[in-house]
């Protein structure tokens, strides 16, 4: 009989369990995010009880996944536009979406001295190789090419570009020196309100559009206690000091 | 036209490395393998298993330490400047450096079951003839071992040509230089092109099937009763 006395304790913990709501949230993150995420998902589950399981990555690829059924509650994304996709497919549910953030793009050498703070070094060309997010894919290498358009040495500096995968491809190219400079962004290099060593100039918002991150709760999600709980801690103040602390604006 | 010029250069791209990195792994590959089906030493057993290590490790920490160790800061990196040929990342031969290595046991393995299954008779027979060792290999050895070698290019070839992982970690993504078909595809998806993403990937689907259909009709069949 000691089994089934275990057998009962072990359900009344289950249905304790339940009854407390303590949920999972399956969050999808944007490469970019993922700095201050490491911080906020940890605050998040002291804060609320519930459990956040994080993955990390570009957000075409989660796209295509969240469009074959993953199942992902929230998509923290690096742009407006994947998300507004999802509203489009059914798939995400517009009243929760918002900006949780405005990206900055940064031009980063792990060289001290190479990047001048007026960003002249682009128009030198005195380098092998700028790496860049793969525009067609990533916001911040889309807002690259759009900087550097706008700069007139896009076409000069074409054979020198490399392209990451993602964001934080283009910044392991530059961390390593493979590529001597990139363009990052600047929660990468700006961490608790220090800079990574190396040199930089952050590029002024007039030479890009705004990088507007917005955050959405999907179909998958919607009866999820943990992904509405997510959304709300996302935006407190306790996020946003730490948002705010790695370089992004509101 | 059924693929994008893009498309057309990317494969073209994937030819050419793989046709290189074929070539060059016959010449390094075949001594190699003739070392490793003959030799008693007892640094073989290191030797075979360094040989296999791409099966077992992930591409990404190949592709990790590939751009470490090629970078500006690594042993090969400091070699290849000293050398004035610049560094290998972001270079279709920084990618065939890095595949030589990946496909390395493609060819050596296939390579060394067919020497090894050779024995030691024909050769002898050779020596008696009065052939001399590199004689003997290229008139007895590499006749015997045609199959194994035939195997071993398709194998090392088709390989490479599925390479993603490494490539994608010190490519650089670059058209025409870094970016092969399989790196076309993962961008037509990411880009959510996903009618291109279909085309390239069924030519890639047909190539494959073939190269495998045609390793296993040529195989020689088993003689009955042998």
């Amino acid at each position: 009989m000691k089994l089934l006395q275990l057998l009962r304790i072990l359900l009344a913990t289950v249905i304790c369990a339940s009854l407390a709501h303590a949920e999972e949230v399956s969050v999808a993150v944007a490469a970019n995010f993922t700095g201050p995420m490491e911080k906020i998902a940890p605050a998040f589950e002291k804060a609320t009880g519930h459990k956040a399981s994080v993955a990390y990555g570009t957000v075409g690829k989660f796209y295509a996944q969240i469009k074959n059924g993953a199942p992902f509650d929230v998509l923290i994304s690096a742009d407006d536009e994947t998300p507004i996709r999802l509203e489009k497919d059914g798939l995400a549910l517009a009243p929760s979406r918002f900006t949780y953030a405005i990206g900055k793009l940064v031009l980063w050498s792990a060289k001290p001295g190479l990047v001048d703070d007026k960003g002249e070094v682009l128009k030198h060309g005195d380098f092998k190789h700028l790496a860049i997010a793969n525009p067609k894919v990533a916001v911040y290498g889309a807002a690259a090419m759009e900087a550097m358009k706008k700069l007139g040495v896009d076409s000069a500096l074409e054979p020198k570009l490399v392209l990451g995968e993602s964001i934080t491809q283009a910044y392991q190219f530059t961390a390593t020196g493979n590529a001597e400079l990139g363009f990052v962004a600047l929660s990468q290099i700006f961490k608790n309100g220090q800079y990574a060593p190396g040199s930089y100039w952050l590029v002024p918002p007039t030479l890009y559009t705004q990088i507007r991150q917005d955050a959405v709760l999907l179909s998958h999600g919607k009866d999820n206690a943990a992904a509405t709980a997510l959304l709300t801690y996302l935006k407190s103040d306790a996020a946003k000091l730490v948002i705010r602390a790695h370089g992004y604006e509101f | 036209m059924f693929l994008s010029e893009g498309d057309l250069q990317a494969i073209w791209l994937t030819v050419r490395l793989a046709g290189v990195v074929t070539l060059i792994l016959l010449l390094l590959g075949t001594p190699i393998a003739w070392w490793l089906a003959r030799s008693k030493a007892w640094w073989k057993g290191p030797i075979c298993a360094v040989v296999a290590l791409p099966l077992v490790l992930p591409p990404s920490v190949l592709g990790f330490y590939l751009l470490l160790v090629m970078g500006p800061n690594g042993p090969v990196g400091h070699l290849m400047t000293a050398l004035g040929v610049g560094l290998l990342p972001f270079t279709f031969w920084g990618l065939v450096l890095a595949s030589v290595f990946y496909s390395m046991p493609f060819m050596v393995q296939p390579l060394q079951t067919a020497f090894e299954a050779i024995g030691e008779r024909p050769l002898e027979v050779a020596a008696t003839l009065r052939a001399s060792p590199l004689d003997a290999f290229f008139t007895v050895a590499v006749p015997l071992a045609k199959p194994g070698f035939l195997t071993a290019s398709v194998l090392t070839f088709a390989h490479t040509v599925g390479e993603f992982g490494v490539v994608l970690m010190i490519g650089g993504n670059l058209p025409g230089v870094t970016r092969v078909a399989s790196v076309q595809i993962y961008d037509h998806v990411e880009g959510m092109e996903y009618l291109d993403a279909h085309r390239l990937s069924a030519v890639m689907l047909i190539f494959s099937f073939l190269v495998l259909l045609a390793i296993y009709a040529w195989r020689p069949k088993p003689v009955k009763g042998a």
